[in-house]
């Protein structure tokens, strides 16, 4: 605090350093923003954040400018507030009036803009809307009429995700985001990872709703609704049903989602507890013949896309175990319903995902089980929650309830699968137990360094060393593949989460603004891993159940068949 | 020599191949090759490594770059100020709604493509209109038509 | 155009004067050569033809080898040499010869076929005073008779050529010849006695300010980059050109590209830039080839590269093309476009003196800030201060089109009244009533006839409204509609934004939605469309304001200035097209009214036949007429008419 300014007519504090908008920001006055996003440099597209400062000839855009000792600051003159407004009716003189229709109706930044500047007249209407909707791709969306050319998703697909599908083209006002050659995304290079969708402050982006086939699917007689839930959705759905953010509301999902008709409810992180077991297994045989090494996740549907399109030459490295929703809807039809008796037809498996990738991974021809795709539909957790506020359950007041019977006993590496980090270590505590038979703890764990951005850690277990390495976010792959080429560095498992802090922040997630809430949903994980005695998967009763009554033992036959897969070159325009 | 090796051959004249020199070595594909296309987009971005996104949105927002090949008869068409103030705007006109041409775009038989350009410094005896590097000047419409008859006839 | 230096006088140049260059005195041999160079006295008659990119579009370069048919025809011995431009552009092709003893004199309009005569007069001594316009002066030859001198002739003489006075006379592609005219001496002067931070000094007290528009103190801003410990720095030459209207930078490149490269290398020095560029747009190929090979000829004498004369600092000079957008004149995109990107302005602060090109400290000047510098260090600062105003030093170079009666290029010192351009610009062409001047193209103002008194002045002209811009004038007479006109300076700038931010993208897109609107004919006179039209031109105002209040660079920022001024200074003419639906100039063709004149039409139906609405009733072989308020003014029944009986109010 080595700096005042002044900002209203009233002093206030800054640090040296901060933009004029983090000072605001920190001192409870806020100003309305569109291109600014945390952590990223700003661009100064929008102008909405503009203020007043004494001394300048134009309004300056609070987000870039670095604040000054003695600076006065007026944040909502009427010179200000005009300019502000005339901007929003700018943009909405370019847009369909569809709020009624539209997917972000009532999460839509636009929409809130309109009603914050008190925007009540029409100035002008387009009359027609020439762009055309993009239904292609089996993750996303894309609604061009809506697009604001705030540039929010062409910098998070580049900066931060590194895959670049989106550019702005043309320009003047013949500009669009596009991707190559305005192809549509199932030809880009898209991998689905949503990330784009959660910064889209409209309707431009959105998932691909998968809402009314579960609806169709529930009402159907003839079908039995079964439903698996991720390990990162219980933690983060709270504020959506205006309770504490990150309060842990797991157990009141399934009565949840039972009351809305699903016959079965199971938890995924039992099926990542399976995952985990088989890469133990998987990991510890490459280790013996060092093939194939270091083994790369494959848990992430979009990392594993990201590698089928840029890096064909690591298909092999990548972990062929299937990710959990696929082991979870493989052991659903194959073995859920031969112990329950039921036609595996009549099985419509649901799976309930943080993720818009999952959408794409459930559709693969590679997971399915005699022509029927082992997980038959993916609901991103917005759509869960649509779907609870839809059959009017109001979540704080029903009972809490368990999964079912034989998915209903997980261990708190389960849990973790959903943040970044997490699957390295409850692969780690399997490996270790499975050599040692004992618990890997924290003090047997060394940190070790080897690039900036990407976390390591290394343990022994019966004489040899592994070294697990954990990217988080698609974008630090690119400072580990280098090293990994030179061969400088020896590492065993490099687990890969696109979305920056893994599930918790995956492109389903509700919409928030600020990374707290991603930082609180990890925390609560953490707690919940913290809190529990069964650690390692390896020591689920349920798991060692399971490999006894139907799947034999780890890497083996049966195991290969049902929970094993392939994955292979992909052209698309890079 | 196919257009992949014609590429090929342009990105050998370059030492440096990186984003700086994407500008020159897409404006000598495009003078190679009449215009770019998908193909040299890919190739350019797998050797630079760059996402092709990035290139393609480049390439839209430079008036020289162009998708579409240019016509047997390319008509630069100066609409600067001075030539606007004299009717360029009704020459553009008339390709318009003659030939069905806007800037940018090659009629469908190839025989014409437009492009509009600013001030070429010979403004008094505007507008001023160059087809294929041969220029006229004072062109109205009823002169163009005759330009443009005499053209399709040859 | 080959270059005119052979491979034995650049080697002299590199010899026997580049290491000489700053002692100014030189023995015989090259004073003779000097001379020679000049065309002090010839041998043989020599011709030159004036090429550039104006005077190709009329037919230089056929003028030129009709030229060299008849020399071969007539096996002459003759030298033709190519020279730049003396800013007559409305005479071109302009051809001078110098026959050995006479003076040099000047022809205009020389067409290919005039060249015959034209040379077969010359060349024996005999001149067709119709086509000449005026002679060099010379002491020691004998002068043409009844031919002016060239500075008797108004046009040059009202004028201050500073930069100029090497234009049209030498050839462009001769280092040589530059040199022979005292050029890079103040090159060899700056490196052998001054400092960097000398000649910051120097540029700072001329008083000097950007010719690109934005009028910076060209010596602050090299200050500030000098500033930043670095030891990388780059100097960016604008030569990007991009006013629609303009062509001053073109021609002063293709004229005396080495006066450019001499400032470039001057700057560079001050700014102890290790690298310069000059980023001109890939159109303006002449321009191009010029200024290449002039820093070709500069190398290979010595002038550039390793080690400038002995100095211990070095300099490599890079010519880069730009694709072509309006937005790329702004130094951020600028920046963008020499980094392979989108040229998409980016948020200042940093300024690129600070932050450029690579993250170093960048400096942008316009050419002809640039070529500048040359005369200030070979004079001095009080030298150049003396011209001007209070503010505004030195001269400033024009482009003048539009309806002038001749189009030219000029340089004026500050402090002339606007009213100069207009002369010089031989006034409003075929006698048409004066209307505007419009100044600085798509960001400028039109100046009306009372306000031409006002001085070009950095700092008066603003004062009054007015922006001087980077040099685009246009003379407009009354078949101009000024809505018409800013209509297309907003269509212009809502192609040419680039897109980033919102109060440019959209506001111009709606401004020129809201002049289209008011350029056409409603298709019907009430409800939603009148109410349209009336409200969008109260937003107008409005959205100007903001544009200018919220924009990210300098283009969205005075995007809305024509309309202002016009709105200000015209504002009956927008009056009458909102609510008399009328355009005086009869340009915004959809709000003619045709009337069919009785006497001419003979009934023969064409008309009505082919009008689309209906509008035209009447019967056969008696005069038809035009009900009005179904016209919707598109004019096909004038241009079905056989007899002319069509016609529009
Ligand atoms: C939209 C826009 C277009 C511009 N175009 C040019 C141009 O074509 N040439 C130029 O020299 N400066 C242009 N400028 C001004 C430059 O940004 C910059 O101010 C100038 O090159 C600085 O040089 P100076 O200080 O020598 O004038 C433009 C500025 C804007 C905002
Ligand atoms: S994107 Fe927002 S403003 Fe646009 S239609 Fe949808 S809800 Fe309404
Ligand atoms: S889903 Fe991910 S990869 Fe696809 S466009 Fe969005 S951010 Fe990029
Ligand atoms: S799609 Fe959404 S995030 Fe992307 S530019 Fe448009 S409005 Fe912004
Ligand atoms: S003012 Fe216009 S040109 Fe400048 S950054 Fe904004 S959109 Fe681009
Ligand atoms: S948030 Fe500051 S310009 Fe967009
Ligand atoms: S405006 Fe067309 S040549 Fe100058």
């Amino acid at each position: 605090m080595n700096i005042t300014i002044e900002v209203n007519n009233r002093t206030i504090q800054a640090h040296k350093g901060d933009t004029i908008l983090e000072a605001l920001n920190r001192n409870g006055i806020r100003v309305p923003t569109l291109c600014n996003m945390t952590n990223l440099t700003p661009s100064g597209a929008c102008r909405l954040c503009v203020v007043e400062v004494e001394g300048r000839d134009t309004l300056v855009t609070s987000c870039s400018h670095i604040v000054e000792n003695g600076m006065r600051v007026m944040t909502h003159s009427p010179r200000v507030v005009r300019a502000r407004k005339t901007l929003v009716e700018l943009l909405l003189a370019n847009h369909p009036d569809d709020c009624l229709y539209c997917e972000r109706n009532g999460f839509c930044e636009l929409q809130d803009l309109a009603a914050e500047l008190h925007i009540r007249e029409r100035k002008v209407l387009r009359k027609s809307f020439t762009q055309k909707l993009d239904l292609s791709s089996p993750s996303i969306v894309r609604d061009p009429a809506k697009c604001i050319l705030c540039g929010r998703c062409i910098r998070v697909c580049d900066e931060v995700q590194s895959v670049s599908t989106f550019e702005f083209v043309n320009r003047g006002c013949n500009m669009y985001v596009g991707t190559t050659m305005s192809r549509d995304l199932n030809f880009s290079s898209c991998i689905g990872c949503g990330q784009c969708v959660l910064v889209c402050p409209t309707g431009a982006l959105h998932e691909r709703q998968n809402f009314a086939e579960v609806m169709d699917a529930l009402s159907n007689p003839d079908l039995i609704p079964v439903v698996q839930i991720a390990p990162s959705i219980s933690v983060s759905v709270a504020t959506e049903f205006g309770l504490k953010a990150s309060k842990d509301v797991n157990k009141l999902l399934y009565n949840a989602l039972r009351k809305i008709g699903f016959k079965y409810v199971f938890d995924t992180a039992v099926a990542a507890d399976i995952a985990a077991v088989e890469m133990a297994a998987e990991l510890i045989a490459r280790k013996g013949n060092g093939n194939n090494l270091p083994m790369f996740s494959s848990c992430c549907p979009a990392w594993v896309k990201f590698v089928e399109q840029w890096y064909p030459d690591y298909i092999p490295a990548l972990s062929a175990v299937k990710s959990p929703q696929q082991v979870m809807g493989s052991l659903i039809r194959n073995y859920f319903a031969a112990e329950n008796e039921i036609n595996l037809s009549k099985i419509f498996s649901v799976s309930v995902m943080p993720c818009l990738a999952k959408k794409f991974e459930a559709q693969r021809e590679e997971m399915t089980t005699r022509g029927l795709s082992d997980v038959d539909t993916v609901l991103s957790t917005r759509e869960l929650v649509r779907l609870i506020k839809l059959y009017g359950i109001d979540i704080q007041g029903i009972e809490p309830q368990h999964p079912d019977k034989p998915f209903n006993i997980r261990s708190s590496s389960g849990k973790l699968f959903g943040i970044s980090g997490g699957s390295a270590e409850a692969l780690a505590r399997v490996v270790y137990h499975k050599l040692t038979s004992k618990e890997l703890n924290d003090s047997k764990i060394t940190e070790v360094k080897i690039i900036s951005g990407v976390k390591a850690f290394s343990f022994n277990a019966a004489g040899q060393t592994f070294t697990f390495a954990v990217v988080n976010g698609l974008k630090n792959i690119h400072s580990i593949l280098p090293v990994l080429m030179e061969g400088d560095v020896k590492l065993d498992y490099i687990e890969v989460m696109a979305c920056p802090g893994g599930c918790v922040n995956g492109g389903g997630q509700p919409y928030v603004h600020e990374d707290k809430y991603v930082k609180l949903r990890t925390k609560a994980i953490i707690e919940i891993d913290e809190a529990e005695g069964i650690k390692c998967a390896a020591r689920n009763p349920l798991v060692k159940a399971i490999y006894d009554d139907f799947l034999g033992e780890t890497g083996g036959e049966k195991s290969k068949k049902f929970l094993y897969t392939r994955y292979s070159k992909r052209e698309v325009l890079l | 020599m196919s257009k992949a090796e014609k590429i090929e051959e342009i990105l050998e004249r370059y030492s440096y191949l990186d984003s700086k020199s994407l500008i020159p070595i897409l404006q000598d594909i495009q003078s190679e090759l009449g215009s770019l296309n998908e193909e040299a987009i890919v190739l350019v971005g797998q050797r630079l490594n760059l996402p092709t996104s990035k290139i393609y949105g480049l390439a839209t927002f430079y008036n020289q770059f162009k998708f579409e090949p240019k016509g047997k008869n390319h008509i630069c068409l100066c609409n600067g100020t001075s030539c606007r103030l004299k009717g360029a705007k009704w020459n553009m006109v008339y390709l318009e709604e003659n030939l069905k041409l806007k800037n940018g775009q090659t009629t469908r038989n190839g025989q014409f493509s437009l492009e509009v350009v600013t001030c070429m410094g010979a403004c008094d005896h505007g507008p001023v209109i160059s087809i294929n590097e041969e220029y006229y000047r004072e062109v109205d419409p009823e002169k163009l038509k005759h330009i443009i008859n005499d053209l399709t006839q040859e | 155009m080959a270059r005119c230096d052979s491979k034995a006088e650049l080697a002299f140049i590199k010899d026997a004067v580049v290491p000489n260059l700053h002692y100014g005195v030189w023995p015989t041999e090259v004073s003779d050569k000097f001379s020679a160079l000049r065309h002090e006295r010839v041998r043989q008659p020599v011709i030159y033809v004036g090429v550039t990119t104006s005077s190709i579009v009329a037919g230089a370069l056929k003028t030129k080898m009709a030229i060299e048919q008849y020399l071969d025809d007539y096996a002459v011995d003759a030298d033709v040499i190519c020279v730049g431009s003396h800013g007559l552009c409305s005479l071109e092709p302009i051809v001078e010869v110098q026959i050995p003893g006479k003076t040099r004199v000047a022809f205009t309009n020389v067409t290919p076929d005039r060249v015959n005569s034209i040379l077969d007069g010359v060349l024996n001594g005999f001149i067709q005073p119709e086509y000449a316009i005026f002679q060099y002066h010379s002491e020691i030859h004998e002068p043409w008779h009844g031919i002016p001198f060239k500075n008797e002739l108004p046009f040059f003489k009202r004028q201050n050529r500073l930069l100029l006075k090497n234009a049209g006379i030498l050839c462009p592609d001769s280092i040589a010849e530059y040199i022979a005219y005292g050029g890079y001496s103040a090159l060899a002067k700056a490196i052998r006695e001054y400092t960097f931070d000398d000649i910051c000094r120097i540029v700072e007290e001329s008083g000097l300010r950007g010719r690109g528009g934005g009028a910076f103190h060209t010596g602050a801003k090299w200050r500030k980059a000098l500033q930043v410990a670095t030891s990388d720095r780059y100097l960016i030459c604008n030569a990007d050109e991009s006013d629609p209207g303009g062509f001053m930078d073109r021609l002063l490149i293709e004229s005396d590209p080495h006066k450019v490269v001499e400032g470039i290398i001057l700057s560079s020095y001050a700014v102890s830039a290790s690298k310069a560029l000059i980023y001109i747009r890939d159109r303006y190929k002449v321009s191009i080839q010029r200024i290449q090979n002039a820093i070709e000829q500069a190398y290979e004498v010595g002038l550039l590269g390793y080690d400038i004369l002995g100095s211990g600092y070095s300099l490599d000079v890079e010519v880069h093309k730009g694709p072509g957008a309006y937005v790329c004149g702004e130094e951020t995109a600028l920046i963008k476009s020499l980094e392979g990107k989108r040229g998409m302005p980016t948020i200042k602060p940093p300024y690129p003196a600070e932050f450029g090109l690579n993250g170093k400290p960048t400096v942008i000047n316009n050419v002809e800030t640039l070529a500048n510098i040359p005369e200030i260090i070979s004079n001095g600062p009080q030298w150049f201060a003396a011209f001007g105003t209070e503010g505004s030093k030195g001269t400033k170079i024009f482009s003048i089109n539009g309806h002038a009666s001749q189009t030219c290029w000029v340089e004026l010192t500050f402090g002339e009244p606007l009213a100069t351009l207009l002369d010089l610009a031989g006034g409003v062409k075929d006698g048409r009533t004066f209307k505007a001047l419009h100044l600085g193209g798509p960001s400028g103002v039109s100046v009306t006839a009372d306000e031409l008194d006002a001085p070009i002045d950095f700092d008066e002209l603003p004062r009054r409204g007015i922006s001087l811009g980077s040099g685009g004038v246009q003379v407009l007479d009354n078949t101009v509609c000024m809505v018409d006109l800013v209509k297309y300076f907003m269509h212009f700038i809502r192609n040419e934004s680039c897109g980033k931010c919102i109060p440019c993208r959209e506001g111009s897109n709606r401004m020129y939605q809201i002049l289209d609107n008011i350029s056409k004919r409603p298709v019907s006179n009430e409800g939603h469309n009148t109410l349209e039209r009336f409200k969008g031109v109260i937003q107008l105002e409005t959205l100007a304001e903001v544009m200018r209040d919220t924009s990210l660079c300098g283009l969205g920022q005075t995007a809305p200035k024509p309309i202002l001024k016009a709105l200000k200074s015209f504002r009956d003419e927008f009056e009458e097209h909102i609510f008399d639906r009328k355009c005086r100039a009869s340009v915004c063709r959809d709000l003619r009214t045709f009337y069919i004149d009785i006497e001419r039409c003979k009934g023969c139906t064409a008309c009505a036949k082919k009008c689309p609405t209906q509008a035209i009733y009447g019967t056969p072989r008696s005069s038809y007429f035009i009900v009005e308020e179904r016209c919707i003014g598109c004019g096909i029944c004038q241009d079905t008419c056989k007899f002319g009986a069509v016609f529009f109010k």
